[in-house]
């Protein structure tokens, strides 16, 4: 296997209380984002996921472990690395092509206005935004303003992209066609992703490959499932796939129960530096890897949560 | 119904104003009479209005008639005692503006340092806490001495009151700018210089100018003051000299020229202000 475009070492996340006492967020964290890869990170709320992403991004340091990014340690925030943040942070006091041209003008600050103004556009109409331009994002829809967020990101043209929870603040409908576009958008562009969700269905529709972390203090990622449906998914379709409700049970029990017990459950040949890797619905594990342990990788109960 | 909601706010107005002046009138109405105050009070208000034949107070309409000799002749100039109305407000303004804009040049690059380190904002808190609350006339002994002229001394007085609001409202917008959008410009590498002028400052500028609207009301209400007491030219000293020649309908003038031009620099503040405020 080549190196990853992203490889994450043994990161960790501590905090001194008031009492000096020190509190783990996580530790040993390590993974692996490869070129073109849409990677998922599933958890409950607390086990430091939106963490994870700053260190990723740059934004905030790591308490131990190291990030590389095409081989190189990452120190700080880069426009190799844009983030598509949950609140879509655009600025109110500029337009949607304001937005988008701050961001194009801080990658490419030599460009004349006409190259900018164009370069924008093309990635205005890419989120479908056309007609928007002049718009600010207070006369804009939560969904119109997560795409410029979007635009912007994907202006810059940046080697990844780093998502926290992008659609968890829209309605469902609006969620549902945003992450058809997504889904578009990264085929179209080639797109290397690492997103955090907490949906099982958005993880499943857009990911690659799913990184369950177990629940905090001291998260640590439980397993790696590996999405076994084909790549051209679409929201009406993906249901009907064979290996669809496998995959989606797994992660369910996985978020309900397993995420809790893991700490009494771990196996003895648990490596943090290679956790399983699994592929739901496949009757044989992935080469080289080994299952949950006391854990059918199959199940035929349908648990639902949603629906 | 629509025309109530139009109309029915001025018509009021007017109305509050038509009694306000019925109430003035019949106050100070003529009344004839023996002597009703005292000897001494009647040689210095003049015989007319110690018999009581007319009240020391003017009537509206004597007002009235004073301040339309002050619209139509603002601009005479009649010796160091004696100008037009128009000549002293704008002693006043020039006064006011030349303080202000000085604070401002002072304040607001002072008050974004402060704003974008918290251990700079600490530093100077005890300062800002100390020198806030003193009034701003407290310094015109002091501005007298060192400055040795009483039209600069006013400046300083102005450009003192005006300092504070607006270093604190400029601190205070600085270094609360949304954590999201410094995020947003980290990621996107942005350098220090292009962060303070594209980010902090359209994000803090509401703030700022609210600031800034303060202090411009502050250093209104501080001119006259600190006009009453140097003396000279402005409109302070314009109040106070008619004071000195007991003309209440000179005063009465003056104060509704103070408010008037108050309103007017509030409102100028508050029109910029809207400029540059953003819908979230």
């Amino acid at each position: 296997m080549s190196d990853p475009l992203i490889r994450v070492e043994a990161i960790a996340k501590r905090f001194t209380g008031r009492d000096g006492a020190d509190t783990t967020v996580f530790e040993d964290i390590h993974f692996g984002v490869e070129q073109g890869e849409f990677v998922c990170l599933i958890g409950h709320s607390g086990c430091g996921k939106t963490t994870i992403l700053n260190i990723l991004a740059g934004l905030e340091p790591a308490s131990d472990g190291y990030v590389f990014v095409g081989g190189r340690e990452i120190r700080g925030p880069s426009l190799d690395r844009a983030v598509i943040f949950q609140s879509h942070a655009l600025m109110p006091w500029l337009t949607v092509l304001g937005n988008i041209a701050f961001a194009v003008t801080s990658r490419w600050p030599e460009w004349d206005k006409a190259r900018v103004r164009a370069h924008c556009q093309k990635y205005i109409d890419l989120v479908h935004l056309t007609g928007a331009e002049k718009k600010r994002p207070a006369e804009l829809s939560g969904g119109m303003k997560q795409r410029v967020g979007i635009a912007r990101a994907l202006a810059i043209q940046p080697k990844m992209l780093l998502m926290d929870e992008p659609f968890s603040a829209l309605d469902a409908l609006t969620r549902g066609m945003l992450q058809e576009e997504a889904l578009r958008i990264c085929a179209e562009t080639h797109q290397t992703v690492f997103m955090i969700t907490h949906d099982v269905d958005e993880a499943i529709l857009l990911a690659d490959k799913i990184i369950l972390m177990t629940n905090g203090p001291r998260a640590r990622i439980a397993e790696i499932v590996a999405n076994t449906l084909p790549r051209s998914r679409s929201h009406d379709t993906v249901h009907k796939e064979p290996h669809y409700y496998p995959i989606r049970n797994h992660l369910v029990d996985f978020l309900v129960t397993r995420s809790k017990q893991f700490e009494s459950s771990l196996s003895a040949d648990y490596d943090p530096r290679h956790p399983p890797l699994v592929a739901p619905g496949l009757t044989e594990a992935a080469p080289g890897t080994t299952a949950a342990p006391g854990r059918p990788v199959e199940k035929a109960v349908v648990v639902s949560l949603r629906h | 119904m629509k025309g109530l909601q139009l109309w029915g706010a001025p018509l009021l107005s007017v109305a509050i104003l038509l009694v306000f002046l019925a109430v003035w009138h019949a106050a100070t109405r003529q009344e004839s009479g023996a002597q009703v105050v005292d000897a001494e009070y009647a040689k210095l208000v003049g015989a007319e209005a110690a018999t009581g034949k007319k009240s020391a107070f003017p009537a509206p309409a004597d007002v009235g008639r004073k301040l339309w000799e002050h619209v139509t002749d603002p601009f005479y100039d009649k010796g160091p005692n004696d100008k037009g109305i128009g000549i002293q407000l704008a002693f006043s303004i020039a006064r006011v503006l030349s303080g202000f804009l000085l604070a401002a040049l002072v304040a607001i690059p002072v008050g974004f340092l402060i704003g974008m380190s918290p251990l700079v904002y600490r530093a100077f808190d005890p300062f800002i806490q100390v020198l806030k609350p003193i009034s701003p006339l407290a310094w015109m002994p002091l501005a007298l001495f060192t400055l040795k002229d009483s039209g600069v001394s006013s400046i300083f007085v102005i450009f003192i009151c005006s300092m504070w609001p607006m270093l604190i409202n400029t601190a205070f917008g600085v270094a609360s700018v949304r954590r999201e959008w410094l995020n947003v410009a980290k990621t996107l590498e942005v350098g220090h210089v292009r962060k303070a002028f594209r980010v902090i400052l359209p994000a803090a500028a509401p703030t700022i100018m609210t600031g800034m609207r303060i202090s411009i009301g502050i250093a209104w209400l501080v001119i006259v003051a600190a006009e009453m007491l140097v003396g000279g030219t402005g409109i302070g000293y314009f109040v106070w000299n008619e004071w000195n020649n007991l003309s209440i309908a000179n005063i009465i003038s003056g104060i509704l020229a103070i408010g008037l031009v108050g309103m007017v620099l509030d409102q100028a503040l508050a029109r910029l202000t809207k400029l540059v405020t953003f819908p979230e």
